[in-house]
């Protein structure tokens, strides 16, 4: 294991002091993100590269909560990110979804503000039953994942709010009634009006239905999408390099004398692999925080966040193992390497959002890390953790997984140098 | 003494083609053993299959009674490599070089500090340890290149033509090394093209040629074998016939071989004396201008040429 991590930690310095794969690695696509900052309009307050998101919103409940979700979708402040459209049938909005006509659908489900505000005069009656709790049902679309997130965590949002203020009118109407400003007989007339009047009420503690925060909370910016977006593609760069390098010892005569050395094969390889692996973490760790400090780009779940590169650099890691396995010389590496970095790009959405392609190609693009990648960090910047990215994780850590079991059979089959 | 390395029948096969044919051949610890040969002559792929690099189509070999078949990790510990290419980190210094394989030889700590100091001191490049490899000349990566092979002080070191490429002054230092590490108890086997390294060097010689071990011995047994013949070496101008005067000494009495590699010309006699003033009179008849002869007593250069029909140089 020593001497693994000599072997890794070696390549991870002679990688830094190779100016050109530093300028290639971290300048590029760093400049790349600012460029495309530019030109989607990021740097001068433009959109944020998603608009008019169909979204079908069947409202069950038709009463105050329920009507405040469907105003949200409707309002002013998500007029340009959302296209709303009413629906009654539940199964209908389903099956525009499976025909992949609308990113998302909302289900607000009949009792909805019911179970969140009961009416007057049932509270304090002798037959009070706490009602069963009503969720709402968010259907996405799994070929529109970043589209779905959006709506899903407006939706998100809003439940919070409801739920903050649920929680909080109810404290305060308890400190009232304690401190005996209130009249208990009087509590729940009180409570339901309040409630009533939610629409114009500045009270902090139930502004549930000033909701505009919904839209804020959702806020998704651009080089989100374009940062992770160029790290990946580089990284796919990174990973041939750092494979390119495997056969640039094997003719620089260092992996023979390696290999005659009281060194393991296994570890040999291991080694490198752990080299190539440290250059691309070091590669997006550094991208990720100069995008952090340089652009505010807010990357979400910092835990969600290290484990989602540590696997989006093991799956592309594999890659550029498996590249370097079919290559003869250093030269096939790169050449294929840029290849892959350019192709896997296009398909992985890296340039564009895979939700513009069509179906199939959308599936195609799941054999890259790009697009496992770009899922899970699209979804840690819209606010979710790492139990929302275990997928791309786990995909990308089987993909790595898959594909260095096949280059270690083919170094196995080809001898690590000429046998 | 007892050898320390034993090498039988030992057969390297690529495809079609052979390139190691069943040498056999043994080295006393404390020697300097040199296998010479012309340029694909199968030294390098020899030496490859005795470091473990390569596995041997048939036959075997030990090392410090280690099967390089059967046992290949504790061979490594006794062998040290220096490779014909150079085999650095050129990014990296010399003391960082030597301080990676070191580790890779299970080097650390105290110890590890202290043989790169003795290293450093041993190759002569003290002062400029923290420089960049790829700042080296082409003697001074050499020196580094052998450094690497000396750290965790082997038995045995193979020295794969550790002075291709290199110009006589780093040449001279890495022959005085090679017999300074013998001296210390080192046991050499050294790869060379060079006759007069071998010649300079070596307690015993090896000759391999297209693959098979053609001849083994000390350098006078080698001699021997050519009996009591004189080399005749003509030096002739640039624009000279070098073929033509070849196939003219040919046809002269005492004349046993001819060959003739650009400018010059060899011819091997039992009698140089006698037939010196025949050659400068055949050359004179065909118009070929001899610049300089030089007379050469029997050495390995004339086994070569006498076994192989061959120059070394070929």
């Amino acid at each position: 294991m020593k001497k693994l991590l000599l072997i890794g930690i070696k390549d991870l310095k002679l990688m830094f002091r190779d100016r050109a794969a530093l300028t290639f690695m971290l300048l590029a696509p760093f400049l790349l993100t600012i460029a495309m900052g530019f030109v989607t309009g990021r740097f001068s307050g433009g959109s944020t590269g998603f608009s008019d998101i169909p979204v079908v919103i069947v409202n069950l409940d038709n009463q105050d909560l329920g009507n405040a979700l469907e105003d949200l979708f409707n309002s002013e402040e998500l007029s340009d990110l959302m296209e709303p459209s009413a629906s009654t049938d539940p199964e209908a909005a389903r099956q525009l979804i499976d025909s992949d006509q609308i990113s998302a659908a909302i289900v607000i489900p009949e009792g909805f503000t019911e179970s969140i505000i009961p009416s007057e005069g049932t509270v304090f009656g002798p037959d009070y039953a706490q009602p069963e709790a009503v969720q709402i049902e968010v259907y996405t679309n799994p070929s529109s994942p970043t589209s779905a997130g959006i709506v899903k965590a407006v939706v998100d949002e809003f439940i919070s709010r409801v739920e903050e203020g649920r929680t909080s009118g109810m404290t305060s109407f308890l400190q009232l009634m304690q401190s005996g400003l209130i009249d208990p007989q009087n509590i729940e007339a009180e409570a339901s009006n309040s409630f009533q009047n939610i629409e114009q009420t500045e009270s902090n503690s139930i502004s549930l239905t000033k909701n505009i925060e919904g839209a804020d909370a959702v806020e998704f910016d651009l080089l989100s999408y374009f940062a992770p977006g160029m790290a990946l593609m580089f990284l796919m760069y990174t990973v041939s390099y750092g494979g390119r390098s495997i056969l640039d010892e094997r003719a620089g005569g260092t992996l023979p004398r390696l290999m005659v050395s009281p060194t393991q094969t296994v570890q040999v390889l291991g080694g490198k692999v752990l080299g190539i692996f440290f250059t691309g973490v070091a590669q997006v760790g550094i991208l990720i925080l100069a995008s952090t400090v340089f652009f505010q780009v807010h990357w979400g779940d910092a835990l969600g966040l290290i484990v989602l590169i540590l696997a989006a650099v093991f799956g592309a890691t594999g890659w550029g193992m498996l590249i370097t396995a079919f290559a003869r010389t250093p030269a096939q590496v790169s050449s294929t390497g840029s290849a892959v970095m350019l192709i896997f790009s296009i398909m992985g959405g890296s340039f564009i959002s895979l939700e513009q392609f069509p179906p199939f190609l959308q599936t195609i693009g799941k054999i890259t890390p790009n697009a496992w990648g770009l899922d899970g960090f699209t979804t840690l910047a819209l606010g979710g953790t790492l139990s929302n990215v275990m997928e791309p994780i786990i995909a990308l850590l089987i993909m790595g997984g898959v594909l260095f079991g096949i280059a270690v059979l083919l170094f196995n089959h080809n001898g690590l140098v000429q046998q | 003494m007892p050898n320390i390395l034993e090498v039988q029948d030992l057969v390297k096969k690529y495809d079609e083609f052979t390139a190691v044919k069943g040498i056999s051949f043994d080295i006393k610890e404390g020697e300097i053993f040199s296998l010479l040969g012309p340029n694909g002559a199968g030294k390098t792929t020899s030496i490859s299959m005795l470091s473990t690099l390569y596995t041997p189509t048939s036959g075997d070999a030990t090392i410090g009674g280690y099967s390089i078949s059967k046992d290949p990790m504790a061979v490594k510990q006794v062998i040290g490599v220096v490779p014909q290419e150079i085999a650095l980190y050129e990014d990296l210094a010399a003391r960082e070089n030597l301080i990676f394989w070191g580790q890779m030889y299970g080097l650390s700590g105290k110890v590890l500090t202290n043989r790169v100091d003795e290293v450093l001191e041993q190759i002569g490049l003290v002062d400029k340890a923290k420089n960049k490899v790829k700042t080296y000349s082409g003697g001074m990566k050499r020196r580094v290149n052998i450094g690497v092979g000396l750290l965790h002080k082997p038995r045995l070191l193979f020295m794969d033509e550790p002075t291709v490429g290199i110009d006589p002054q780093s040449r001279r230092a890495i022959l005085d090394t090679v017999k300074d590490l013998n001296q210390q108890g080192m046991t050499v086997l050294y790869t060379t093209h060079y006759m007069e390294e071998a010649a300079e060097l070596s307690n015993r010689v090896g000759i391999i040629d297209h693959g098979e071990l053609i001849a083994l011995g000390t350098q006078d047994e080698l001699t021997k074998q050519v009996g009591h013949t004189d080399t005749l070496i003509l030096h002739i101008g640039e624009n000279e016939d070098s073929g033509a005067l070849e196939d003219s000494l040919r046809g002269l009495e005492y004349v046993l071989e001819v060959t003739a590699i650009d400018h010059e010309v060899s011819v091997i006699t039992p009698q140089a004396e006698d037939i010196l003033a025949a050659v400068v009179s055949t050359a004179n008849e065909r118009g070929i201008k001899i610049r300089s002869i030089d007379i050469r007593e029997p050495n390995l250069e004339a086994v070569f040429l006498q076994l192989t029909g061959r120059a070394l140089r070929d």
